[in-house]
């Protein structure tokens, strides 16, 4: 069934933060993963009101397929800026699917310490999961065919916006 | 003629870079994937775990026909923080002192399932026998960087150079930049000219005595000035060249101490380029004959962060090969 009708990501936004508020801690810190996750997390810490900096992170370093892809031809740099070590992490991406890149950046982020957890957030799960990762907190469980794809896009005016994407 | 010579040997068929060779011949937007993916790398020199895990299992084997610790050991730092396997082998003192041919090292490091070659020759082109027999054989899979042929080139310095110049002064289009010293014998000077060329800089001067300028060197685009006052005048980038000690007892320069005070870039002399000129100098330095030490140490050089951005550069080009 094709998908017509998107949500409104922004209002998914808001749906994420009151979940996410129950569980955070004094400390707990929110991680967006390149690019989509860093715009949801930007939201996430706005609407939760929390101080410090989130953390950014680019998992090209960290890809399981670099053997068939090469490297990533745009890779940002991964930005902590904070003691990972013993701290309760919230990892915030757009869509969920086959967890792979949930796994990358969890190894990434145990290269700067030893968090006390991570938990992962996400706006859409739309399964086809190949690795054994679950989201907490999700907005959006959504059904995709094999050739489908969802795209988060910040638009004009700075709405976030989601856009159904098919490939030949 | 090389088969490999008659298109460009670092791309492969779909126009991405293979091999690393020279930077003549790149197309601009190979040079600012290297620059741009360089940028990410330089935040795992700042973790805890100063490693990525993007070569994890691949060879890289650091050949060395001629000796330089220092290059060779920012390739193997490069390698080792992305995990790869290195291996160094100073072919001067073993295989090629029994007489054994390049191509023959080679294929017998290839049977040890070498995933990447970074070669240093002192015969310019080596390098590129090297690829060509690789393409010969039918071993697309391994990777080759030239860390320096001869007078030919040193394409991972150049880029480093451009790092820097581009941490530093941001845009390439507006900026004169004087290269200082020995431009006849330095592959450095040669790499600088073809990224500042490819990169669009405004202004490239060759400065130094006629003795050490190439022949024809304006044919590559450069001013050359024979003095250095003229040639550091209002300059944004001063990038000073080593001096080599083995040329000082030849017949192109009177003595050091002479060069020095012709050529030696002294606070004077600095003075001459825009106040927020920047030194730099590829290492390693003859404090006294091509610069002063007020210069060295002083607030314009840059010379230390570009042995840090050296790193993540030929970490860049490493993944990039390694990836293609």
């Amino acid at each position: 069934m094709p998908l017509t009708n998107l949500p409104d990501a922004e209002m998914q936004c808001v749906e994420l933060a009151k979940l996410v508020r129950p569980q955070l801690q004094p400390n707990t810190m929110l991680v967006g993963i390149h690019s989509g996750g860093v715009w949801v997390a930007r939201r996430l810490h706005e609407l939760l009101g929390m101080t410090g900096e989130i953390g950014q992170i680019d998992v090209s370093f960290y890809r399981d397929d670099f053997g068939e892809k090469g490297l990533h031809p745009q890779v940002k740099p991964t930005l902590i800026p904070f003691d990972v070590e013993a701290r309760p992490l919230i990892l915030v991406d757009d869509v969920l699917y086959t967890g792979r890149t949930t796994r990358a950046a969890v190894n990434e982020l145990f290269d700067y310490g030893r968090p006390a957890s991570i938990k992962l957030a996400v706006l859409a799960d739309r399964g086809g999961r190949e690795l054994p990762i679950c989201a907490e907190f999700c907005t959006w469980q959504v059904e995709l065919g094999d050739n489908e794809e969802l795209v988060l896009e910040p638009e004009v005016a700075g709405r976030l916006q989601w856009k159904r994407v098919e490939h030949a | 003629m090389l088969d490999s010579l008659k298109r460009n040997p670092q791309l492969n068929a779909n126009g991405e870079l293979t091999h690393l060779l020279s930077i003549h011949g790149l197309p601009v937007e190979i040079l600012t994937q290297v620059l741009d993916t360089a940028s990410s790398f330089l935040e795992v020199s700042d973790r805890d775990v100063k490693k990525v895990p993007l070569l994890r299992g691949k060879s890289v084997f650091n050949v060395f026909f001629e000796n330089s610790t220092r290059t060779r050991t920012t390739f193997e730092i490069a390698a080792k923080r992305l995990s790869a396997d290195v291996i160094n082998l100073d072919v001067t003192r073993s295989s090629t002192a029994k007489g054994e041919t390049l191509l023959d090292t080679v294929d017998n490091l290839v049977a040890m399932h070498a995933d990447m070659f970074v070669v240093r020759h002192a015969a310019s082109g080596a390098p590129y026998l090297i690829v060509d027999h690789l393409y010969r054989v039918g071993r697309r899979d391994v990777h080759v960087v030239n860390a320096g042929d001869g007078r030919h080139s040193h394409p991972t310095q150049g880029l480093l150079d451009m790092y820097t110049i581009r941490h530093y002064k941001k845009d390439f289009t507006q900026l004169t930049v004087a290269i200082v010293g020995d431009i006849l014998h330095s592959r450095v000077a040669r790499s600088d000219i073809h990224a500042l060329k490819t990169l669009g800089v405004a202004e490239i001067r060759a400065v130094g005595p006629q003795t050490l300028m190439p022949l024809e060197v304006e044919k590559m685009g450069v001013r050359v000035c024979n003095d250095l006052q003229v040639g550091l005048k209002d300059c944004d980038v001063v990038i000073m060249l080593r001096l080599q000690n083995e040329r000082m007892n030849g017949v192109l320069l009177p003595s050091a101490r002479e060069y020095f005070r012709s050529y030696g870039l002294t606070p004077k002399t600095l003075a001459l380029a825009k106040p927020d000129a920047i030194v730099m100098h590829p290492g390693p330095m003859n404090r006294g004959v091509e610069i002063d030490s007020e210069v060295a140490d002083g607030p314009q050089a840059v010379i230390l962060p570009q042995v840090s951005f050296g790193i993540a550069v030929r970490m860049a080009v490493m993944s990039i090969l390694a990836g293609n």
